[in-house]
């Protein structure tokens, strides 16, 4: 069968038409069935951000414990589990998915479709990034967290240093979340490649897209090296296996190849999309183009790639040949041009344009500085003979933190505070804001910037608690300081964001007056996004007439309607032709019910209860089946 | 020994080195910092307004990423390279073969201390203190004898990782007479807090002196109060994880007392070695360093107070 | 240009290569292919690493596994003989020809099994038994999973489902077979022929 898309022009009936076709059913099936991008996007914002709240409650746990030597609030044991909790948490459970939930939400908007490519596959994703973040979380309840911190080093991970299930937690936890972020990585491919509006060649893609697609390609090189990982881990702490003990013919190193393989390529995994935000924003508050847009674009790609080249600069005092740690310096330092070409290309946008001080831009601002500070006290850390000082200190904790809290935290509540009002279709509080901004900048800064000198006076990380007389407790004193005032900040962005809901004026559908298309629905956008699906002339859309690029227009008020059913449009990958209707699927209870199942096979691993596990596996399979079955058009699944 | 341990305030050649090299990368590091955040302010406070002006595609701009984006950092960044080659080459092996081998291994949570010497029964054991000679280069050879744990003295040297199935090779010189803090730098575990050391750097003739001291097992207790200490000792469960050379005590799980005394510090330089401090971690070494491997052992407090003075006069 | 574009009469939902579910299962392969990439460095990892000979108990045996080999890429040539059936319509060969890949697959699991039965160490003995059975066990996970997929196939297939321009569940069921087989080359190739030549 085919079908004709003339051409449509908005009208009302057109509305009613797509609303019912698109819109999720109200109740529980609604609930636990929606496909819609929107609301799962929304989900795992809220749910990253809870998270991001746990974790942070850790954290604040930890600053008083650490406030002065010799404290005893917290037993060895509760401070170890709290601040691997914390870099669990804050890695894998927040920086990453936070980051999915605005690329959920957008993507669609910004490339002019109606739904990802995998609707279905979309909403397994969320469900199976919940249940395994409350896999890991439910250890709490057993009072066995894991305790060995976010990189988990054997053979401390070993059975016969680790007894319990504080690490089986750890091991199981990211395999089950690794299902979640691989399946949302093909995802956001495959919605890029076919998904697009037509005309929007790779050429006219935001910045924004161009991250979350390099992330999406590195999620698929870089998470199976975890995956081996975990289950290496998992079987020797089960099954008796040797692949970290030394003794059985093993080696510990094997583990920290493995983790940092993946680990570093992760870290740019959590940040390239939300330096794609900044660069899609910061020209939208600086009244132009964003400068450099081709080095910026080749910037992302080539950071995803080195990032692969980089990990044994994590292993420095390990007693590799000099040789290996040079290669792995030199790597280190060349990677730091694509991120000075952001930067740059930043400051010259800021430089030609004529910045609006507006709430988000200060967030830009402020995540510039902070990233260049994070950046250099890396490349401190890629000096080797100075790293082997550094390595395992708190400078190296204030470099993570001024790069993971610049880089993402700060991009993220700049992205809350401009996409927001497209969500709820209301405006957050510009003062609010930048009070806002000013406590989370100014107690940021107060709190992680000694962490730098408490590095330097020779202060390890990860110690429970710290002799006086070392001249390391007045540092620690201002960092707990600055932390508290930090999370004041985080607080004040939750009131604002409630008062928004409550009563933020209307944002109309374009409150920034932005060029990119998620602006050209209206806010909130209607369950099926566009009424008559657009195409694009060039990389501004809602700029064109105003910058004159070029002869080419998009056409936003015409366009193919698609009502009978279900449908958006299919292209060719490359030059963005459409090349077909696909037809969506309809909501539906199996992704629920297969992250379920996956749920109960968990457990089962985790308890030994293998009867459990067997019959999570055959419930994952009939899940499976029941879900693709009988579809005469599997790839619509 | 009260200030901090900072590698910026160093007393040996490779920390010297190491620091020359730390201070150019702070300096650079700031310069770049500085600049940056100057663009970012002058760029908000030249053209900053409130309201949203008209889009135009003003300007190039192009010359920015290209000069301070690509040519700038290139070459601050190969400078920063050739720093770090320099240093790593100078810092590599110590200008004259060292003479001395004392190896390192690190246990939960405690270092065990060994002075290598070919003939076995010159081999020198002792924990948590290590004695070198000033101005003489010491190689250290370090093992692992449970998980990682990572050997450092900021005011001497980088870190060297003890990893089991591996033996790693490092060395350390100190060109001034002094005690230098150490402190494990891989988290080891429950008391990775609480495992530090240091290195005492004296004399090549009082150095020598100790290292003879060391060799000779523990003199014969003579008066009758150390025979009951040192019978308490052998009697209970002391001997089956400490060694007292020259006595039956043979255990090897914990670190070797034969010249306790001696040492500045007890529980890896979590306690001074006082009397006061040796009772009370013997009598309960989970209130002081809670989850140590070392448990409570069960004493009259007159075996107690014998036990403390025979170990005082292990020296 | 687009609009007008548009206005053609499109096909609804795209079909075999280059259709969404195309991609996503090559992206899956992909990312399933670098979980070997990185359990292969792992064996190979350790083997540089170990003190003692590698493998400790000399090469794993050809008796069984060269045969195995064979049976395997046969399944690869059944399964591509029934895809580029039902290009061309041709029902029978499609169902036959799954039938085949269907039965050399379980006789491959099959070898394997008695395989193991002889092996006289467990994954518990040294690390080389442990990666020798994760790593053919993970293999002999996937052939498993792509044998159940060929089933459903199988039975749909019986059920026409398919036809010559709808059968995006056979193109995609017969790249994973393909992979799984490719897969199974490198696995042999390392654990296999490699200590034989090093
Ligand atoms: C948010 C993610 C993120 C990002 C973006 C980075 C960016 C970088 N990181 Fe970082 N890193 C982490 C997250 C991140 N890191 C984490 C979490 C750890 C700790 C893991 C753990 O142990 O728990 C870590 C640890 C870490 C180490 C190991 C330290 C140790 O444990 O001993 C090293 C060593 O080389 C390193 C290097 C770098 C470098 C060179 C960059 C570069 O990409 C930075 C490049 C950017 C700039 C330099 C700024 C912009 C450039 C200019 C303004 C031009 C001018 C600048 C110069 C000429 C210098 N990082
Ligand atoms: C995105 C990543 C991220 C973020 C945002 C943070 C945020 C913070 N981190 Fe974290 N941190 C890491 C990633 C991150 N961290 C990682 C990877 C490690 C390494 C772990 C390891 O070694 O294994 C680490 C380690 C680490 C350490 C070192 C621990 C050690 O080595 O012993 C410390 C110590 O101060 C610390 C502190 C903090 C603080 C104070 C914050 C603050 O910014 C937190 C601020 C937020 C809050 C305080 C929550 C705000 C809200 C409230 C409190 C309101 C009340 C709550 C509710 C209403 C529910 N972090
Ligand atoms: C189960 C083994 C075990 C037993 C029994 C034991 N110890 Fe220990 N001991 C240790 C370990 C392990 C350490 C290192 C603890 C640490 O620093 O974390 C230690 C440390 C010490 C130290 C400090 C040594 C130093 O240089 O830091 C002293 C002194 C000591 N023990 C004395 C005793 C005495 C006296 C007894 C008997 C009453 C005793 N130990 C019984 C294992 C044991
Ligand atoms: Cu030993 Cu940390
Ligand atoms: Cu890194």
């Amino acid at each position: 069968m085919a079908a004709t898309a003339p051409p449509a022009a908005p009208t009302p009936p057109l509305h009613e038409r797509l609303l019912r076709i698109w819109e999720t059913p109200p109740g529980l099936f609604g609930i636990l069935g929606t496909v819609d991008h929107k609301k799962i996007g929304k989900r795992y914002l809220v749910t990253a951000f809870a998270f991001m709240l746990a974790g942070g409650l850790e954290a604040a746990v930890m600053r008083a414990q650490l406030t002065a030597p010799n404290q005893r609030l917290l037993s060895p044991e509760t401070y170890n589990q709290l601040f691997s909790m914390h870099g669990i948490t804050m890695i894998f459970l927040y920086a990453s998915p936070i980051l999915s939930g605005f690329s959920n939400y957008i993507w669609p908007l910004m490339l002019g479709s109606r739904d990802m490519a995998f609707p279905r596959l979309n909403a397994l994703s969320y469900w199976l990034f919940l249940f395994s973040g409350l896999f890991i979380y439910s250890s709490f309840l057993v009072g066995q967290a894991p305790d060995r911190g976010w990189f988990a080093y054997a053979p401390l991970t070993e059975g016969a240093f680790s007894p319990g299930l504080h690490m089986d937690f750890y091991a199981l936890g990211l395999l089950f979340l690794t299902v979640s972020t691989t399946v949302g990585a093909i995802n956001f491919i495959v919605t890029l490649f076919k998904l697009r509006a037509p005309g929007m060649s790779i050429n006219r893609l935001p910045i924004f897209i161009w991250g979350t697609l390099t992330t999406s390609f590195a999620v698929l090189f870089a998470m199976p090296s975890l995956t081996a990982a975990c289950i290496m881990l998992y079987f020797d702490r089960r099954f008796g296996m040797h692949f970290f003990d030394a003794a059985g013919g093993g080696h510990p190193l094997l583990w920290q190849h493995l983790f940092w393989i993946f680990g570093h390529p992760w870290v740019y995994i959590v940040v390239l999309p939300a330096m794609g935000i900044m660069s899609d924003m910061i020209p939208t508050f600086c009244r132009r183009p964003l400068v450099g847009y081709t080095f910026v674009a080749l910037a992302t790609v080539s950071t995803g790639i080195l990032g692969f080249g980089v990990w044994v600069h994590h292993m420095f005092a390990t007693g590799l040949p000099d040789l290996s740690t040079d290669f792995f310096s030199a790597a280190s330092m060349v990677i730091t041009i694509p991120s000075a070409v952001a930067v740059f290309a930043w400051l010259a946008t800021i430089w030609h344009g004529r910045p609006v001080l507006r709430t988000p831009f200060l967030f830009a601002a402020g995540f510039i500085v902070l990233f260049v500070i994070g950046g250099v006290s890396g490349v401190a850390t890629a000096a080797v003979p100075f790293d082997r000082q550094l390595t395992d200190t708190y400078f190296v904790v204030a470099h993570l933190h001024y790069v993971l809290v610049g880089i993402n935290v700060f991009p993220v509540i700049a992205g809350f505070y401009y996409w927001l009002p497209k969500m709820t279709g209301r405006m957050l509080n510009e003062r609010l804001g930048r009070w806002n901004f000013w406590t989370m900048f100014l107690g940021f800064n107060l709190g992680f910037f000694p962490m730098h000198i408490a590095g330097l006076l020779g202060m390890p990380r990860r110690i429970y608690t710290y002799p006086a007389g070392l001249g390391w407790g007045t540092v620690n004193l201002v960092t707990s300081i600055g932390a508290y005032v930090f999370a004041v900040g985080v607080v004040l962005f939750l009131v604002n964001v409630l008062w928004s809901i409550r009563r933020g004026p209307p944002a109309g559908p374009n409150p920034w007056d932005a060029p990119t298309l998620e602006w050209a629905t209206t806010s909130p956008p209607p369950a099926y996004n566009f009424e008559v699906l657009p195409s694009i002339g060039s990389r501004h859309p809602l700029w064109e007439d105003r910058l004159a690029e070029g002869a080419a227009r998009s056409v936003l008020d015409r366009g193919p309607a698609l009502d009978e059913g279900r449908e958006t449009l299919g292209i060719t990958p490359l030059d963005a032709e459409p090349s077909e209707i696909l037809t969506m699927p309809e909501d539906s209870l199996y992704p629920f019910l297969l992250a379920l199942s996956l749920l109960v096979t968990f457990y089962g691993l985790l308890t030994s209860v293998w009867a459990l596990a067997i019959a999570g596996g055959v419930l994952v399979l009939a899940m499976t089946v029941g879900w693709l079955w009988p579809g005469p058009e599997p790839e619509a699944a | 020994m009260l200030q901090s341990p900072t590698y910026l305030r160093t007393f040996g050649p490779i920390g010297d080195r190491v620091a020359a090299l730390g201070w150019s990368l702070l300096i650079i590091s700031s310069v770049v910092v500085l600049v940056v955040s100057v663009l970012v302010l002058a760029g908000v406070w030249r053209r900053g307004t409130r309201s949203f002006a008209p889009v135009e595609r003003a300007g190039g701009g192009l010359r920015w990423i290209v000069i301070g984006g690509i040519v700038v950092p290139t070459v601050i960044l190969v400078v920063v390279f050739v720093l770090t080659m320099v240093t790593q080459a100078a810092v590599a092996s110590p200008a004259t073969a060292p003479g001395l081998t004392v190896r390192v291994t690190g246990h939960q949570w405690w270092w065990e201390v060994q002075y290598l010497d070919p003939s076995p029964d010159r081999i020198a054991t002792t924990a948590n203190e290590i004695h070198i000679p000033v101005g003489r280069p010491v190689r250290i050879e370090v093992a692992a004898g449970d998980v990682i744990h990572s050997f450092w003295v900021p005011e001497l040297a980088g870190k060297t990782d003890l990893i089991p199935g591996q033996t790693n090779v490092t060395w350390v010189q100190a060109d001034h007479p002094g005690v230098y803090r150490g402190q494990c730098a891989e988290y080891c575990g429950l008391q990775h807090a609480k495992m530090a050391m240091s290195v005492v750097a004296e004399p090549p003739a009082a150095f020598d002196e100790w290292l003879a001291r060391q060799r000779q097992p523990a003199a014969p207790p003579s008066e009758p109060d150390l025979k009951a200490g040192a019978a308490v000792f052998a009697g209970s469960a002391c001997a089956l994880c400490h060694t007292i050379r020259g006595t039956m005590a043979v255990g090897r799980i914990g670190p070797d007392l034969t010249h306790l005394a001696g040492r500045r510090t007890i529980a890896a330089g979590t306690l001074p070695n006082t009397r006061g401090y040796l009772a009370g971690w013997i009598a309960n070494p989970q209130a002081l360093k809670p989850g140590t491997v070392m448990p409570a052992v069960p004493l009259e407090s007159t075996e107690l107070q014998v036990l403390i003075t025979y170990l005082q006069s292990l020296n | 240009m687009a609009t007008t574009a548009v206005a053609r009469r499109l096909p609804v939902g795209g079909a075999g290569k280059g259709a969404t579910g195309w991609w996503g299962m090559i992206l899956l392969i992909v990312t399933e292919a670098s979980l070997f990439v990185y359990l292969l460095f792992s064996y190979f990892y350790l083997g540089s690493m170990a003190r003692g000979a590698w493998p400790p108990s000399g090469p794993p045996e050809l008796r069984l596994a060269l045969p195995n080999t064979v049976i395997l890429l046969l399944s690869s040539g059944a399964m591509w003989w029934a895809e580029s059936g039902v290009r061309r319509g041709a029902q029978g060969r499609l169902r036959v020809g799954l039938l085949i890949t269907l039965g050399l697959g379980i006789i491959f699991l099959a070898i394997q099994a008695v395989e193991y039965s002889h092996k006289h160490f467990t994954p518990a003995t040294d690390a080389y038994g442990s990666l020798f059975f994760t790593i053919t066990g993970f293999h002999g996970a996937h052939v498993a999973v792509g044998l159940i997929m060929i089933a459903v196939v199988t039975l749909r297939a019986w059920l026409g489902h398919f036809s010559e321009r709808r059968h995006l569940a056979v193109t995609n069921v017969s790249l994973y077979w393909h992979f799984v087989d490719a897969v199974w080359l490198a696995v042999f190739t390392s654990l296999y022929l490699s200590p034989r030549f090093v």
